[in-house]
């Protein structure tokens, strides 16, 4: 079994993985399976497929249809084939009052897609629709693999994004 | 106690609860209505459908039933604007997405949201948005899935985890995209599974069998009692037109509870088999005819006769299936016997009959079933009882996940839906002296002393660490018991296991019970469907032969009830010669087959479970009597009543019966007193040998392989838990026989030679080789134990 587990899940992975098993008591593995499933995630450019699922559900002693919930609940979990990188552009509220309508048109425009949308390419890949990343003093802003950035305009999202492999 | 006691007002009127009750079981104990969907009495509290709001003083908004507990002085309005209001406005949310589709929907007329719609209700939706859609999953031959109509219960879910203890199910996505399913294409695979037809409040789960064959009300429902394993579950028949259309589980809380197995559950298909015999047929010069019941009897007695003149009552055989009724049983064997035939057994998957003069009244569980709960040490020898007895071992997995130490010992590592303590898994050959290591264990922890032939025998025994866990878990706990499993019958050193068993079950203060195979194994027993033994238990007066020993002596003529030898009997191919060689074999079957045909001489149509009124016994000794609830199809009878016309034709005396319920109490007074005292019913100990072999036979009989009726219902023969024609072994004797999955093996035990594919099955101890009986794949083996030649094509 052990020997499938690492064809499917990176060393680095499950290095990760056992960081977070630290955390919790021997018995309660199930707690870190978030942070499992976006090392997971990880290791496969930005989304999981059934056999990662099916592999981290083994490696922390867990029902698969358990793991599966989880994936399947949480926005930041793609369970589908996406771009590699993840563009989330907040339209909560406060980045709206302050112009993220038009951030979003202009993503769309530029890369040809739309919200929940991925390039042909597979290089972008448009969250749905993102709620509120606490950055609400610095709006509109947008997550762009994991890093925030703030006070958007439109050439300032056209400098991230060219940026990027 | 007294302080747990509490008053709750409901409606105007004081109620006496316990403390820490939900509201709602208080309300269900005094029949005060509350609408529900996701509370269940025998699932955890979800609270996640809200319909049971009901007002409660000083709360500021109404709250859930099903999962607000009780406080002394509260009081609740059930009926109150405050809380009709609120359950109106439930109804309202509940009904957005489900779809408007009752007329085609098989939950119709006995839909719980159906129900409450009337009473809750709104005549107009209010929603104008689009309705959600969810894709229907194949989830296997046994459910249908209409997901669109789910309402995310969760019943369903957590059976999955806290009964059946293998989570399926889930509620995947979240919000409006939440759905019910599997989440990936796959089958469920309990042996439980059909219970979550019942549970589902909606027709979200309808049985995929019974798919748009009836509506509810047209439906009669007759209860009677399931006919597959020796617990004899309560069941409802829906029947149409005096045709079985569906079963479900009647509520026994003493055997079944409110469940039910999927084998008990969906085997009625099996009534009206294209294999079903509508009438009498006896062979004439090698051709079937089709005759009347008068002309099959006339030829039964001629024939019969005539055998008996020429070769003596000595050279017939009659053997019966233990599904068989009570009064079929003791009529079978009364009519047997008032012709002097003695060889007359019902004992069908066994071997080593050596010890039968000692054996119990009948292998009695020795414990309540509903008391299995609340045992905390169990040993159990040579037993699959997830599949064999899935009620069983419902209650089992209840006291394990209270912390019973459960342990095993086993042949084939078979998979159990909770912690096992021990699990020791051995080929067939080692079995006995694994069991007496943990005699040997016990013997020297508790410094106790055994008769000289155990104690000669365990001087050669080594104790490992696992036979002293063992030990230690029996002799610790407070309630322990040891269980003997069909496998242990089967094993062809049965009375050395059983008297090894015994000796753990004397010494470590254990019930010790048997975990029988049929509905009325107990019943056949009791009955005196035995060579050596009357009804009661009183010894023969003259010992017939055992089912083997029939098989080697060349007999001329068998009777049987109810029964295929060539797949249900421990030795296929020795049947199957034995009904080939003799002159005459006569068939009290419901079902005929290609293999019947070419070695029966007359078969008589007989009625199965559902359409014969009749008694089991189950292994607890209850008796369960029912009436026939549809009536038999064609021309086939209640086999008590066949007999009983066969004793007129026989003219013999005591055969005027009027109704089942006339051969029901003369067997009951031939039976007397049903104790079994199975800690005293041991012989003394002697090994017997076990047959030398290289490879090593294993058989095990799949849950819906394990009767003729089973064998052809089509929804569970589509289903994982049947035979599936291979064989198994480990990877170990694959790579010395230089085999791979799929490889086709010569595989012979007697003279003929069958050729099955090879499937790795890393269950199985080394040496050994797995094939599934019950099957025609098999049908041409030997012993289900002992050697078996393998060999490569």
């Amino acid at each position: 079994m052990s020997e499938i587990k690492e064809q499917v899940l990176t060393q680095h992975t499950i290095e990760e993985i056992d960081k977070w098993l630290k955390k919790y008591p021997e018995d309660r593995k199930q707690s870190a399976v978030l942070a499992a499933l976006r090392e997971a995630q990880h290791q496969n450019h930005g989304y999981l497929t059934t056999e990662l699922m099916d592999a981290v559900a083994d490696y922390l002693d867990m029902p698969k249809i358990a793991v599966y919930e989880v994936a399947s609940f949480y926005s930041m979990l793609e369970t589908e084939p996406v771009g590699r990188h993840s563009i989330s552009v907040c339209t909560n509220i406060s980045c709206m009052l302050m112009g993220s309508d038009e951030i979003v048109a202009h993503i769309e425009k530029k890369l040809g897609i739309k919200l929940g949308e991925s390039t042909k390419d597979g290089r972008f890949h448009m969250k749905c629709e993102e709620e509120c990343l606490a950055a609400c003093c610095g709006g509109p802003m947008m997550m762009v693999d994991h890093v925030y950035y703030e006070n958007l305009t439109p050439e300032k999202v056209d400098e991230i994004l060219d940026a990027l492999d | 106690m007294s302080d747990d006691q509490i008053t709750i007002e409901v409606d105007g009127k004081s109620f006496p609860a316990r403390k820490g009750q939900m509201l709602i079981e208080v309300t269900d104990a005094n029949d005060i209505y509350v609408p529900r969907f996701c509370y269940h009495s025998k699932l955890t509290v979800a609270a996640n459908c809200r319909m049971c709001l009901v007002e409660v003083e000083k709360a500021p908004k109404a709250l859930p039933a099903c999962a607000t507990p009780v406080m002394d002085g509260m009081v609740v309005r059930t009926q109150s604007k405050i809380a009709v209001d609120a359950q109106k406005s439930i109804m309202e949310f509940l009904l957005i997405n489900h779809p408007l589709d009752c007329p085609i929907c098989d939950q119709g007329g006995e839909c719980e949201l159906q129900d409450l719609a009337m009473g809750y209700g709104q005549d107009v939706s209010r929603y104008n948005e689009k309705k959600r859609v969810v894709k229907d999953k194949n989830i296997g031959p046994l459910i249908q899935t209409d997901l669109t109509r789910c309402i995310h219960c969760t019943r369903c879910v957590r059976f999955g985890e806290e009964i059946a203890g293998l989570r399926e199910m889930g509620a995947t996505g979240r919000g409006e995209n939440m759905t019910i399913g599997t989440y990936i294409e796959k089958s469920v695979d309990s042996e439980m599974s059909g219970n979550i037809i019942d549970l589902c409040p909606v027709g979200a789960l309808t049985s995929k069998p019974f798919r748009y064959s009836a509506r509810t009300w047209e439906l009669i429902q007759r209860d009677t009692i399931a006919p597959h394993d020796s617990v004899g579950s309560n069941i409802h028949v829906h029947v149409k037109a005096e045709k079985v259309m569906r079963v479900v589980p009647a509520a026994n809380e003493s055997i079944n509870e409110v469940w039910l197995s999927d084998r008990d559950r969906f085997s009625y298909e099996a009534i009206y088999s294209e294999e079903r015999l509508h009438t009498p047929m006896i062979k004439q010069d090698g051709q079937w005819h089709e005759v009347d019941w008068e002309t099959a009897l006339n030829e039964v007695k001629s024939r019969l006769t005539a055998v008996i003149q020429s070769q003596g009552t000595d050279k017939i055989g009659a053997l019966a299936s233990p599904s068989s009724t009570l009064e079929e049983l003791y009529l079978f064997q009364k009519f047997v016997r008032a012709l002097n035939i003695n060889n007359i057994d019902s004992r069908l998957r066994q071997c080593d009959f050596s010890d039968q003069s000692s054996a119990p009244l009948y292998p009695s569980l020795d414990i309540d079933i509903a008391e299995l709960e609340s045992i905390d040490a169990a040993l159990l020898i040579g037993s699959n009882v997830r599949k064999e007895q899935p009620i069983i071992n419902h209650r089992l997995r209840k006291a394990a996940l209270h912390g019973a130490a459960i342990s095993m010992l086993n042949p084939i590592d078979y998979d159990f839906n909770y912690p096992v303590n021990s699990s020791l898994i051995v080929s067939p050959s080692a079995m006995l002296a694994q069991l007496a290591g943990v005699l040997k264990a016990i013997v020297s922890s508790k410094g106790e002393s055994v008769d000289d032939e155990i104690s000669a025998y365990l001087d050669s025994i080594t104790v490992t660490a696992e036979h002293e866990a063992i030990a230690k878990a029996l002799c610790d706990a407070e309630k322990p018991i040891v269980f003997l499993g069909n496998i242990a019958t089967a094993h062809p050193q049965f009375a050395s296991l059983r008297n090894i068993a015994g000796s753990i079950a004397k010494l470590s203060k254990s019930k010790f019970g048997y975990l029988s195979e049929h509905a009325n194994t107990s019943g056949a027993w009791l009955s005196g469907v035995l060579p050596h033994r009357t009804p009661g238990g009183n010894a023969a007066s003259s010992t017939g032969l055992d089912i083997n020993t029939m098989f080697e002596s060349d007999l001329a003529a068998y009777l049987l009830l109810n029964m295929e030898p060539e797949l249900d009997c421990w030795n296929s191919l020795a049947a199957q010669q034995a009904m080939q060689k003799a002159e005459l074999v006569i068939a009290m079957t419901p079902f005929q087959s290609e293999a019947m045909k070419d070695y029966a001489d007359i078969m008589l149509p007989v009625a199965v479970f559902a359409e014969t009124s009749g008694t089991y016994i189950n292994n607890v000794g209850t008796k369960q009597s029912f009436s026939g609830v549809s009536q038999p199809v064609g021309e086939a009878r209640p086999a008590w009543k066949v007999l009983r016309v066969m004793g007129n034709y026989f003219d013999m005396d005591g055969f005027a019966y009027q109704s089942s319920t006339d051969v029901l109490n003369e067997a009951e007074a031939a039976i007397g007193d049903t104790a079994a005292n199975t800690l005293n019913a041991i012989a003394s100990f002697q090994v017997i040998e076990y047959p030398t072999a290289d490879i090593e036979r294993i058989t095990d009989v799949p849950m819906n392989n394990i009767d003729s009726i089973c064998r052809r219902a089509t929804a569970l023969q589509a289903s994982s838990e049947v035979a599936d024609g291979n064989a198994h072994i480990n990877s170990n004797l694959a790579s010395q026989l230089g085999l791979v999955d799929g490889d086709n093996v010569n595989l012979q035990q007697g003279d003929e030679q069958i050729s099955l594919p090879v499937l790795i099955d890393e269950r199985l101890p080394d040496n050994s080789l797995l094939i599934h009986a019950g099957q025609t794949a098999a049908a041409s083996l030997g012993p289900s134990y002992g050697s078996i030649r393998v060999s490569k094509q």
